[in-house]
């Protein structure tokens, strides 16, 4: 039986953005709820409950991180809406702001009903300029409806919901440069700790969440926790950390297949069947070489390569929270899968990787901004006709090095940047030597210039 | 008391707040770092503090964190372990700790710092135009000690380096090296947290960013100086330094700033007797970590080739240069004949430029004459209101204040006046005598700004038929003069200033006193009949055992002061 979407299940319909139909089919009904038989403390154990976990890549359990907030603070406690949604080949939370922005806004006002917030800003990348629009006219039909500003619905509960558009970095999707970003700093990362659960936006306890987060916290108050825990992977019994991968997720599907689309499925489906049944397989009728389980910088995984003791391939991995670590990927990330078929060089690929990561380091760290610098200028000379053998050494070397998991770095950019590198060329070794060894200049002779005033 | 173990060494922190970086300063080992600096905010991004640290619990087992830390983000605690780098280096007397066995994955303590920095020292170095030999900061740079301490020996990096463009615009007085930046923002975080007046920041992303300023709007404030000694590299330099010597034939003494009476302790750079550079030296008790433009720029004087250099009496209206050993008699002689006709009208005038041995053995001098003969303050120079540091974007001061640029531009008032206030139970100030006109008037001066004298002289004022003027410069009073004396800089003697909170300071001579000038305390010394060479060490110990304010400058000054009064 086919999944039947939930959190896309309005998108397809006309008007989807506008109060009126939301609470036609429902809407805000939940909040309503909330704000008078729930107390805080109740929608945050059940959003604990559920085991959701952060969309925006990491996959931080979201219940425990709000009960990270000081207790009994006096205020204010912020809310920021993550929406600088940059990594490469991602666009679920677009969809939801674009087709659906009152799910989201329901979220944000059960969120921030549950940790005592009055004030939620909402960071929206520059480049979503319908998003930014959608969600405002969205805001505002809110603020006109009583459901936003004082005393909401005669509640006592107050809540302000502020946009603020980006100026276009990767960086400010790291939430604490997101925090600087948004206090009209440079988006420099903050040491850690304090973490902004302590220490956020303008020195005050914040909570960071995902666009699709926010709205699975909407889907989870209205549902309940059993609707919740029905779909998705529960935790792995032999790993005590695992939390389990709950819930569903918006998968995206780019690069070299026939259907490229963001689809709502419970998590825990493979690459193959996502891009086989959802995406249309590959395009071309051509082979996929390589996919990326999850934006650009949870690194790639080889479709031929054999998966210890059975005859599924790296291609058959489950795309939950566990699945892409199982294949030395960095983690499920955005859920963005991009496809690369075999008719494209790795050394291409990598290149166009290191080309991106180079661009948005924020160049605060020496390691990741000497390390993706460097790494660029090496896959730019390898593309060129020029590699060396010993450059697929120094590219592992560096790549492995750069990052918090090192500790090299404040943030996770680095990991994102040297993870792509080290899993294409230990996965794609022999196609990086035999580049090498040719001395075959890229089809693409020209480095891709890059796009944006920034 | 709280115990940290410095690689397995027991160190004991006492009660500050302290980050690995201080802690194991405390045990006598260095961490390298580029981005931390004391006075600054913690940004923990150049990487080359790390270290590997845990826990030793109370019963002797140790809990390490799996990855490398910054050392100074890393704040310590009672059973903080801190493994550096040179681990193996370690003091072979400390019994090594009960390390975990999972800790080293089979390498040895300290393994992973040390690759660490060595990964970070290649990365800093891949766009570093390695340009030593013609760099201001060759020899005296952390990259380069820190490279041939913990870096690689040969580069990997083959490919093309970056290379943006230099800075000269970026201040009148400072000059930007791009490409040698390692972008520790050390200058940027100074401008912001120190002067606060935010001139400079970084532009550009990754690999790409540089520092820079607004156009239009160039990094000057009067502490900028303070940012090319925080470069650890040689990317800032001072226009007033570079390229005029090689850092390693400077000779450095300690000295105190002459030209406020914040009297900031320095550096005093000198070669073949002339001062090169003035750097700010670090003393909590007088300044902090900085010093202001108007001092660090303030040394010129002293090279100033219109100095007078050697003594001149004035005969038949025209200076002619005199031997010491004829004018040492011939002023004796005059003094004591002005004294003995009208002691009252024999003015001796004490700048505050003096040191307080000069000031004591003059006064010993002119007393020993005559007890009449009247102890004048010299003009105290005042321009303006005191400075005070962090400013906000509409230029006024901010609280907590970090740095003031005192109003007041002599070093020592408060040392000169205590010694008058012993001698005379009074301190004359100089706009009282200079009113009448007097028979005689000994001045001994020493200021480096001429303008600060004779803005102090009436127009209408008559010069006395014996004047003593004892100067750096020609001005109106030299002028007038029957014998001129040269003054010395504060760079060319030794001596002890009392700085406005009446901190005491004592400081070496970094040069000779040019030519055939000789410093005031050695005069004075002659006057007074004694023999030989001054020693100013002797001379403070009789002034702190006769005048009871100076009593704390009895035995060795500590080097950051000693608090008189």
């Amino acid at each position: 039986m086919p999944y039947e979407p939930i959190l896309l299940a309005r998108v397809a319909q006309p008007d989807s953005h506008r109060l009126e139909g939301y609470r036609a089919d429902g809407g805000y009904a939940t909040f309503e709820r909330a704000l008078k038989d729930l107390k805080p403390e109740q929608v945050v154990a059940q959003v604990k409950d559920s085991g959701l976990r952060g969309r925006g890549g990491a996959g931080f359990p979201t219940g425990l991180k709000w009960t990270f907030l000081p207790k009994d603070h006096p205020g204010p406690i912020y809310l920021c809406v993550n929406a600088d949604e940059s990594e490469p080949c991602t666009y679920n939370n677009r969809i939801l702001m674009e087709k659906d922005p009152h799910q989201v806004l329901e979220g944000i006002m059960l969120a921030c009903y549950a940790f005592k917030s009055q004030k939620a800003f909402f960071y929206v990348r520059y480049e979503y300029g319908d998003a930014f629009r959608t969600l405002q006219a969205a805001v505002d039909e809110l603020y006109a409806a009583g459901l936003l500003g004082q005393n909401i619905l005669g509640s006592g509960f107050t809540l302000d919901v502020v946009l603020h558009r980006g100026a276009g970095a990767y960086i400010c999707g790291e939430e604490t440069g997101l925090i600087e970003s948004l206090e009209g700093k440079r988006a420099w990362p903050r040491i850690k700790p304090p973490f902004p659960a302590i220490e956020g936006a303008f020195r005050k306890p914040t909570i960071v969440n995902n666009v699709e987060t926010l709205a699975c916290v909407t889907q989870i108050m209205k549902r309940g926790i059993d609707w919740f825990k029905s779909l998705g992977v529960p935790p792995d019994p032999k790993n005590p950390r695992d939390a389990g991968s709950y819930g569903p997720k918006l998968y995206t599907i780019a690069g070299h297949v026939n259907d490229p689309k963001c689809v709502e499925l419970p998590m825990g489906i493979t690459i193959r069947e996502l891009v086989e049944q959802h995406g249309g397989g590959v395009w071309k009728g051509r082979k996929a070489k390589a996919v990326n389980p999850g934006g650009l910088s949870m690194g790639y995984v080889n479709v031929e390569t054999k998966l210890k003791d059975s005859d599924l391939t790296e291609y058959d991995i489950p795309l939950d929270f566990n699945g892409p670590g199982r294949v030395a990927c960095l983690g499920l990330g955005t859920a963005a899968v991009t496809v690369i078929d075999d008719h494209t060089s790795m050394v291409d690929v990598l290149h166009n990787t290191c080309q991106f990561f180079s661009h948005e380091s924020c160049g605060q760290c020496t390691p990741c901004r000497e390390g993706t610098g460097w790494m660029l200028k090496i896959t730019d000379r390898m593309r060129r006709g020029q590699g060396r053998k010993e450059d697929l050494d120094i590219l592992v070397d560096v790549a492995d090095r750069i990052g918090i998991m090192p500790g090299t770095t404040i943030c996770g950019l680095a990991d994102g940047a040297g993870w792509p590198v080290k899993t294409a060329i230990r996965k794609f070794r022999a196609e990086f030597e035999a580049a090498i060894k040719s001395g075959e200049k890229s089809k693409y002779a020209k480095t891709l210039s890059v796009v944006g005033a920034h | 008391m709280p115990t940290v173990y410095v690689n397995d060494k027991p160190v004991e922190i006492g009660t500050g707040k302290l980050n690995c970086i201080q802690a194991a300063g405390l045990g006598g080992v260095l961490i390298p770092s580029y981005c931390w600096h004391e006075a600054l905010t913690v940004v923990a991004s150049c990487r080359m503090c790390l270290v590997e640290v845990g826990d030793r619990k109370p019963d002797g087992t140790v809990v390490m964190q799996p990855k490398v830390v910054p050392g100074c983000q890393t704040p310590v605690k009672d059973g903080t372990v801190i493994v550096t780098g040179e681990y193996d280096k370690r003091d072979p007397a400390a019994a090594a700790l009960n390390y975990p066995a999972d800790y080293t994955k089979g390498g040895k303590p300290g393994e992973r710092a040390k690759k660490s920095q060595a990964d970070t020292l290649e990365g800093l170095l891949i766009n570093h135009p390695l340009d030593c030999p013609v760099c201001d900061k060759a020899g005296e740079c952390k990259l380069q000690d820190f490279s041939y301490k913990y870096g690689r020996a040969e580069t990997r990096m083959v490919d093309e380096k970056n290379t943006p463009p230099n800075k000269p615009a970026l201040s009148s007085k400072i000059t930007l090296f791009t490409d040698r930046c390692i972008m520790c923002t050390r200058c940027v975080r100074f401008t912001r947290e120190i002067s606060g007046t935010a001139e400079l920041q970084v532009v550009g992303r990754a690999h790409h960013e540089e520092i820079d300023v607004f156009p239009g709007r160039p990094l000057e404030n009067k502490l900028a100086g303070n940012v090319v000694d925080l470069c650890p590299v040689g990317a800032l330099g001072s226009k007033d330094f570079l390229y005029k010597q090689r850092v390693w034939y400077l000779k450095t003494a300690d000295g105190v700033c002459s030209r406020c009476s914040t009297g900031c302790s320095t550096y005093t750079d000198t070669n073949k007797d002339i001062v090169y550079r003035l750097r700010p030296r670090v003393n909590p008790e007088a300044q902090g970590h900085f010093m202001c433009d108007e001092g660090r720029y303030g040394y010129h004087f002293a090279n100033s080739g219109e100095r007078f250099v050697r003594p001149m009496v004035k005969t038949d209206g025209r200076f002619k240069p005199a031997p010491w050993t004829q004018v040492g008699a011939q002023l004796r002689q005059e003094v004591a004949a002005a004294v003995g006709q009208a002691a009252a009208g024999f003015a001796a005038v004490l700048s505050p430029f003096l040191t307080v041995e000069e000031a004591f053995l003059y006064a010993s001098y002119f007393k020993r004459l005559a007890k009449e003969v009247p102890l004048v303050l010299g003009p105290v120079p005042v321009v303006g209101a005191d400075d005070r540091y962090p400013k906000n974007v509409k230029g006024e001061p901010v609280e907590p204040t970090k740095f003031v640029i005192r109003a007041e531009k002599c070093p020592n008032r408060r040392g000169v006046e205590a010694v008058l206030m012993h001698f005379q139970g009074a301190v004359i100030p100089f706009a009282d005598v200079v009113r009448d006109a007097l028979p005689a008037m000994w001045f001994a001066g020493g200021y480096p700004v001429k303008e600060h004298v004779e803005e102090a002289f009436p127009a209408d004022w008559k010069a006395p038929a014996l004047l003593v003027a004892q100067d750096l410069f020609p001005t109106l009073l030299t002028a007038s003069a029957k014998y001129i004396l040269p003054a010395t800089a504060a760079f060319e003697k030794e001596g002890t200033f009392v700085n406005h909170a009446g901190l005491a300071q004592s400081f070496p001579r970094a040069v000779r006193p040019p030519q055939e000038a000789r410093t005031e305390l050695q005069l004075a010394f002659d006057l007074l009949g004694r023999r030989g060479l001054a020693q100013p060490g002797a001379i403070r110990a009789e002034l702190a055992a006769a005048v009871p304010f100076f009593a704390p400058l009895a035995g060795v000054v500590p080097q950051n002061g000693v608090k008189v009064g």
